[in-house]
């Protein structure tokens, strides 16, 4: 990459790569017709050149490798990302307008690309790297081995130990190994300035697109699909196209050894969002599948849970008023606002309900579902009531069959992909002769399992159990009455049951402790453990994330009683 | 099953272990392939850090599987441990022993000891030297091979010898195992440890040989070399030694008493009794008293009939020379609390004599003596003996109530 030519627009020597390998000036965009091909490799004495090392010179002429910079790589991730998205029936939209939209907009203001190249960082970075010999001679720049053991958010790579001492030995020779142009400037920079790209933001880049276009999936069901291969996240590099060369410090950055955890990608959308200067986000309405009637209709039904419950749902919803355009659409920035986690919500509506019918003290519902037990036998006309009994005792089963399958197949997962990855030259070798034994130990032990392994992922679905109302075994629950417990008061309809007890009598400061409140199994009646266990399933998400939106919900709904005095009773009456 | 949401490749792959170790214990292999198939893949990882690395591990747990599993062949099984000898040099030779040792199980005696020779001349740098005692283990082994080569060529060589025929290269065969054997047991048991095997071999070998001064040599360091473990076998075996070379009583008994200290329950020590019994001098003969009762502490003694009848004819001879009652008085203090019931029970009286007539004999005369001739063990032995007129039993009569006053100066 030796072109040494000044653009035609701006006069700078700022050249670029794009994708279909011709040159693109930094510094304004403008794309030429020239192509990689014409140039030769004497390319790299160039100044502007951030990270070369002696190896990696030898390395281009004989492997076809082309220089890449880091942000080039996540810009195909999400490429890659939003092309599943739209396979699994998201408007096209989403990626040919608004995540692209998004994406720019990150780089400008992140000062990747789309801007003025800061010249006074380059240069920096090229004499760090340069007189890497000796790793004190710049006390300012931190060591090699400084930057290696920096524990990242997400899943720190366990190979810190073997990389350091096979870099350490290394640079006394070369500098920092990476394939692409800047992969140790990238993880040199100070994270907090710039929200430095990482792989979880990928998916919070995706979610942020799918609200702007009020898709209907939640960040939850985003994650389980990742988590079950329907959008590329793992070893998604192994995409990436063959001049693209990945090792060094770039598997740091791309290669990921855990699954996106649901807060994180949540709180980094928020932060992105506000860093993006991004307006008010579209309203989300009644009519939105991420309002939480809709999305308390299917857990409800996901649960097989009472269609009537739905009335309820939304009746609490009204109530506290969360079901409002203001409270539920998102305004980047606004730091007062409680951010709203929308499937974490419904489903804590739903258990607040539960809580108010049936009171789940582990005595109430039992009781309650003895009475409906009693009525179901004696009355068969009108179809049977609920009984929360038999519902306990399906879902329960269906849960654990669930649960155990799900266990399973998070230890058999395989992490490792096809491509090879190695971090510096040294190691290919040895890496290569590993991946071999792997395959030939995988091959031997595979032939003794018995049963075929099965390949193919499962069909994405948005509903992981289902209950049909065909089954005569009345496994399903979904048209079955609540009559057995509610009554008639004055032209309305209420719960016979009178009590209700509060999760938490005085709720945490978030912004202290990160919860509202804490949630300890053993001091919960069982039965709320259960359904708070059951949405943590569908959801994939701790329990105790439920129960702080519970408590939220409670507090809001009962906010005038509490300010009455309550000494030492956590039980009301309504 | 954890409801742990936040997975990453670490806990995946211990989740991976747990149900691996289930499906072992459960001996299900199918089901331990089926997941190991999916922990190989940490291999790709560094573990350095970790106590257990994924190699040593899949190493073990494969072993396991291909040993079991009905489907996999031995020719797998070699194949696999070769593969595992290439992936820890730190492990090569405890790998290549274990290997070893699976083919002897399997009666490959000539695969193991190829796979022997090999790794000894295996160098690998300071390797070499840190692995020096699973060296020292595969040249014992391979000794002890070369042991039983010699033995097979010695059984040829007396046949003949039978037959009247000489075969020189049977012979010349036979010595050169021999050397080969001697210079590597020698050498490992040198090295303090637990050498049963290779000690009684390289002993065969010398008293063959006729060299019974290093035989002696040698079973003596094992016995008494204070760096060497505390091991019962190392006794027995210079006991053994010792009453094949004739030796006197002195040495026999003073090779066994530091037997009976170690293992009191010891079968040997009705041998040793009998030795102490007979001696002239006091000490020893009341020594002798200590290890009999010392020996039917053990539940395991319980119906031993000839340790019953050397405690009875000893406590006979007592009782008639009414010598040295402060003996019995002495051994009888700690036990009266539990052995009437340990021994002595009604029931035990019935069982012992519908089974067997010669140990109730011996125990009713023991009782007789030790607790007197109201003694219900005494009474219903004696007194079905008398019925069925057996004429021991009713000497065995006469006698312990002749000397009843006895056991009343005992128990007083």
């Amino acid at each position: 990459r030796d072109f040494n030519e000044r653009c035609a627009q701006c006069s700078e020597v700022n050249w670029g790569l794009t994708d279909g390998g011709r040159f693109y000036c930094r510094s304004c965009h403008n794309v030429t017709e020239r192509t990689r091909e014409v140039v030769n490799t004497d390319f790299i004495t160039n100044s502007r050149v951030q990270t070369i090392s002696k190896g990696l010179r030898k390395q281009e002429k004989n492997d076809g490798g082309c220089e890449w910079y880091i942000c080039e790589g996540f810009q195909l991730v999400l490429k890659k990302q939003a092309e599943a998205l739209e396979a699994l029936g998201v408007c096209p939209q989403m990626k040919d307008e608004i995540l692209c939209s998004f994406w720019r907009c990150y780089l400008q203001k992140s000062k990747q690309a789309y801007c003025k190249r800061p010249a006074g960082e380059t240069v920096k970075a090229l004499s760090a790297c340069e007189s890497s010999t000796d790793a004190d001679s710049d006390p300012e720049r931190p060591s090699l081995l400084h930057l290696l053991s920096l524990s990242e958010s997400e899943g720190d790579l366990q190979t810190d130990c073997s990389f350091a001492s096979s870099v350490s030995k290394v640079s006394e020779s070369t500098s920092v190994y990476s394939g692409s142009v800047d992969g140790s400037l990238y993880l040199m920079k100070n994270q907090k300035e710039k929200l430095r790209m990482t792989m979880p933001m990928t998916l919070s880049f995706c979610y942020m697109a799918l609200l702007w276009l009020k898709e209907p999936i939640t960040l939850s069901e985003l994650l389980r699909f990742v988590v079950e291969g329907h959008i590329p996240y793992l070893n998604v590099f192994q995409h990436f196209p063959e001049k693209m060369k990945l090792c060094g410090l770039d598997l740091r950055i791309f290669c990921v050894e855990s699954w996106p955890v649901y807060e994180e990608v949540f709180n980094k959308m928020h932060e992105l969002a506000a860093f993006l200067d991004l307006p008010r986000f579209p309203d989300i309405t009644d009519s939105c599948f991420l309002h939480p009637d809709m999305l308390c209709m299917k857990y409800l039904m996901e649960a097989n849970l009472p269609d009537e419950l739905h009335n309820w749902t939304c009746r609490v919803v009204k109530k506290i008023g969360i079901g409002e355009v203001d409270f539920l659409t998102l305004m980047p920035g606004n730091k007062s606002t409680r951010k709203v986690k929308y499937d974490v919500l419904a489903a804590a509506v739903i258990v607040v309900v539960l809580k108010l019918l049936f009171l789940l003290d582990d005595h109430y519902e039992w009781l309650l579902s003895e009475f409906a037990e009693e009525r179901n036998k004696n009355n068969t006309e009108g179809g049977p009531y609920f009984e929360f009994k038999k519902w306990y005792e399906v879902v329960k089963q269906s849960l654990d069959v669930e649960q155990k399958k799900l266990d399973e197949e998070r230890a058999k997962y395989l992490w490792r992909c096809e491509k090879p990855l190695f971090y510096s030259i040294k190691s290919k070798s040895k890496v290569l002769k590993r991946r071999e034994m792997v395959v030939n130990l995988q091959n031997q032990f595979g032939k003794l399992s018995g049963s075929v392994r099965r390949v193919e992922k499962p069909n994405p679905s948005s509903f992981q159990l289902s209950w049909s109302e065909e089954n005569t075994d009345g496994s399903c629950f979904h048209g079955h009455s609540l009559k057995g417990v509610l009554q008639e008061k004055c032209g309305l309809l209420t719960a016979i049951n009178p009590d209700y007890w509060l999760c938490t009598v005085k709720l945490c400061n978030e912004k202290l402790c990160g919860h509202l409140a804490h949630y300890r199994e053993v001091e919960f009646p069982q039965s709320y453990h259960f359904v708070l266990g059951l949405f943590s399933f569908l959801l994939r998400i701790q329990p105790s994330y439920i129960h702080d939106e519970v408590c939220m919900i409670e507090h809001k709904l009962f906010n005038k009683k509490l300010y009455k005095k309550l000494k030492y009773n956590t039980v009301l009456r309504k | 099953s954890s409801h742990e949401h936040k997975l990453n490749f670490r806990k995946s792959k211990e989740a991976c272990l747990s149900y691996i170790q289930d499906a072992l214990l459960q001996k299900q292999w199918k089901r331990a392939a089926e997941f190991l198939t999916c922990y190989v893949e940490s291999l790709e990882k560094d573990y350095s850090r970790e106590h257990i690395g994924p190699s040593e591990m899949i190493w073990r747990i494969g072993t396991e599987i291909l040993w079991h599993h009905s489907q996999s062949s031995m020719k797998e099984f070699n194949c696999f441990m070769e593969q595992m000898k290439t992936l820890g040099v730190k492990r090569y030779l405890k790998v290549c022993l274990e290997h070893v040792f699976h083919l002897l199980c399997n009666g490959q005696i000539d695969e193991a000891y190829q796979n022997l020779s090999v790794a000894e001349s295996w160098r690998f740098g300071e390797q070499t030297a840190i692995q020096d005692k699973e060296m020292k283990l595969i040249e014992a082994y391979r000794g002890l091979l070369d042991y039983y080569s010699w033995s097979k060529q010695k059984n040829i060589l007396l046949e003949h010898g039978e037959d009247g025929f000489s075969d020189l290269a049977v012979e010349q065969e036979m010595h050169s195992y021999f050397r080969k054997a001697a210079v590597n047991l020698k050498e490992i048991i040198k090295i303090p440890g637990v050498w049963d095997v290779f000690v009684k071999c390289y002993v065969d070998l010398l008293e063959f040989y006729g060299d019974h001064n290093e035989a002696r040599q040698v079973l003596n360091e094992y016995a008494y070399n204070s760096k060497f473990p505390a091991n019962p076998n190392a006794h027995v075996y210079l006991y053994q030694f010792l009453k094949r070379q004739g030796e006197s009583k002195k040495s026999l008994i003073s090779a066994l008493k530091i037997l009976h200290d170690i293992v009191p329950s010891h079968e040997l020590m009705i041998d040793f009794n009998t030795m102490l019994q007979k001696s002239k001098k006091r000490k020893k003969r009341q020594l002798g008293l200590e290890v009999i009762f010392a020996a039917l502490d053990y539940a395991g003694w319980k119906e031993n009939a000839k340790a019953w009848s050397c405690l009875a004819r000893q406590l006979k001879q007592i009782v008639i020379s009414e010598k040295h009652l402060d003996w019995i008085k002495q051994e009888w203090n700690s036990r009266k609390d539990w052995w009437p019931a340990f021994h002595f029970s009604r029931y035990l009286a019935k069982r012992n004599w519908q089974e067997n007539k010669s140990l109730s004999y011996e125990k009713a005369l023991v009782a007789g003596i030790l607790l007197g001739k109201d003694c219900k063990y005494f009474k219903y032995v004696s007194h079905q003996g008398c019925k069925a007129q057996l004429k021991r039993f009713r000497m065995l009569k006469k006698f312990v109530n002749r000397h009843h006053p006895v056991y009343l100066r005992i128990s007083g």
